[in-house]
């Protein structure tokens, strides 16, 4: 278990996730937070990204006359291609990632379990309109499921839980749980904290309901 | 004998849309509004069709198109995977104010149902969703190892979608992330009703490289360059 003296910021906990992805992957990267991990994956590490509505080989976000209504992210955002692009439609994109051929995906959450239940679709409260695009595809197809979070919310509950109480999106699917204080792998046998930024195991270990083991 | 395949281009997407009957479950391609059918989605307002079912992967964006659509009174039902955009307001004031049903399907078992539709598939069964409050009531088995949920699929009665190009017997060829819904949904409706900037002779198209052969293509609607990509 690696320990760092600092948490980590917006820029560092992106830096994390994409350090580490593994080299070759191909990797589809969630709306929102998710997205920002792009611009910290090294050349080397040569990744392809996917993004669902159509495309591999996805290129940083389109700017001035690079801007073509026809070619977008997931979050419909304009970006460009890169050499060895290839377009398809959507039953193809989603058979990549339902048929168990992406490595890698990061995705937000409102909550996972010890046992690696996802929920980041729906709060559940009465007038939220509930959407869910890919994350449940997302969720059950990638070989890796990689959730980048913050550990506590805004009230101080933690997000990293026993079980959740948000709808599921996805039953023990996650693999990595990225927070700004620490990363955890969570297996069959236990959640393993795997590094910790700025804050002690003993203090994880009281704060979370959840069993923590040090990896 | 059938018509003459050239007779696929109407004059206009009023002709195009002829015949929608009210009550239809109409499948309209596009991701926001990347390969969204604007001009044909507008045509199907003044055609006047009621009491729809749509089927998009979106709930419409901003005021036109639709939105447009939504606003006009004309749909019953909406089948999709992401209502809740930043430009949703009139979806959301329907569904808050109970004046649209919502079915809420996983992006990609949206995408399975629609060509399971196209291909003749009476069932299948996928691991997306397993568990979760979207797949409440419907049969789950554990098969290979993982829990799967039986799911049936989306045909339609009109499917309208945008293109590129298409030749005069219906072949076509899309651009880039507009592509999206368009290849799956020309194969899942009896009516598939395409805009395109262009229209060019049997033979223009590379036969390696067209996308949606014209078996799938029943009226072809030109609407300009513009209008193809989802401007205004």
């Amino acid at each position: 278990m690696e320990q760092h003296a600092e948490r980590l910021d917006t820029a560092g906990l992106a830096a994390a996730v994409a350090r580490d992805i593994p080299t070759g992957s191909y990797v589809n990267l969630g709306i929102g937070r998710p997205t920002a991990v792009a611009a910290y994956l090294d050349p080397a590490q040569r990744v392809t990204l996917h993004t669902e509505n159509g495309m591999l080989g996805m290129g940083p976000p389109a700017e001035g006359d690079a801007i073509d209504p026809d070619l977008t992210n997931a979050g419909k955002q304009p970006v460009t291609e890169l050499p060895g692009a290839a377009y398809f439609h959507h039953a193809d994109s989603f058979a990549m990632m339902r048929g168990g051929h992406l490595d890698v995906c990061v995705l937000g959450a409102f909550q996972v379990s010890a046992r690696g239940d996802l929920a980041n679709w729906h709060t559940g409260e009465p007038d939220a309109i509930p959407a869910v695009g890919g994350a449940m595809d997302l969720a059950i197809g990638a070989k890796r499921v990689v959730v980048m979070m913050s550990l506590f919310a805004k009230d101080g509950s933690p997000k990293l839980v026993p079980e959740c109480s948000y709808p599921l999106t996805g039953l023990a699917c996650v693999d990595r749980v990225y927070t700004e204080v620490a990363t955890f792998a969570v297996t069959p046998e236990a959640v393993m904290v795997t590094a910790t930024y700025g804050m002690a195991f003993a203090e994880l270990a009281e704060r979370l309901q959840v069993p923590i083991v040090a990896g | 004998m059938t018509a003459p395949a050239y007779s696929r281009v109407c004059a206009s997407a009023a002709e195009a849309l002829a015949g929608i009957e009210d009550g239809s479950t109409v499948l309209v391609g596009g991701f926001g509004m990347a390969g969204m059918p604007v001009a044909l989605v507008d045509a199907l307002i003044e055609q006047g069709a009621t009491d729809l079912t749509i089927v998009s992967n979106n709930a419409g964006n901003g005021d036109t198109g639709l939105a447009a659509l939504l606003a006009a009174g004309r749909v019953r039902k909406v089948v999709c995977s992401y209502p809740r955009q930043h430009d949703s307001w009139v979806f959301d004031g329907l569904y808050r104010a109970g004046k649209v049903e919502l079915e809420l399907v996983p992006q990609g078992t949206l995408a399975e149902r629609l060509r399971a539709a196209g291909a003749g598939i009476g069932a299948f069964f996928t691991p997306t969703g397993a568990g979760t409050p979207l797949t409440e009531g419907a049969e789950t088995r554990e098969l290979d190892g993982r829990l799967q949920v039986l799911q049936y699929p989306l045909p339609g009665d009109v499917a309208l979608i945008a293109a590129h190009r298409a030749d005069e017997v219906g072949n076509l060829v899309y651009r880039k992330t507009a592509r999206n819904f368009g290849p799956v949904m020309a194969t899942a409706a009896r009516t598939t009703v395409v805009q395109v900037s262009e229209v060019v002779p049997a033979g223009s198209l590379d036969p390696e490289a067209i996308v949606t052969p014209g078996i799938y293509v029943d009226r072809i609607v030109v609407t300009g360059e513009r209008a193809a990509r989802g401007e205004q």
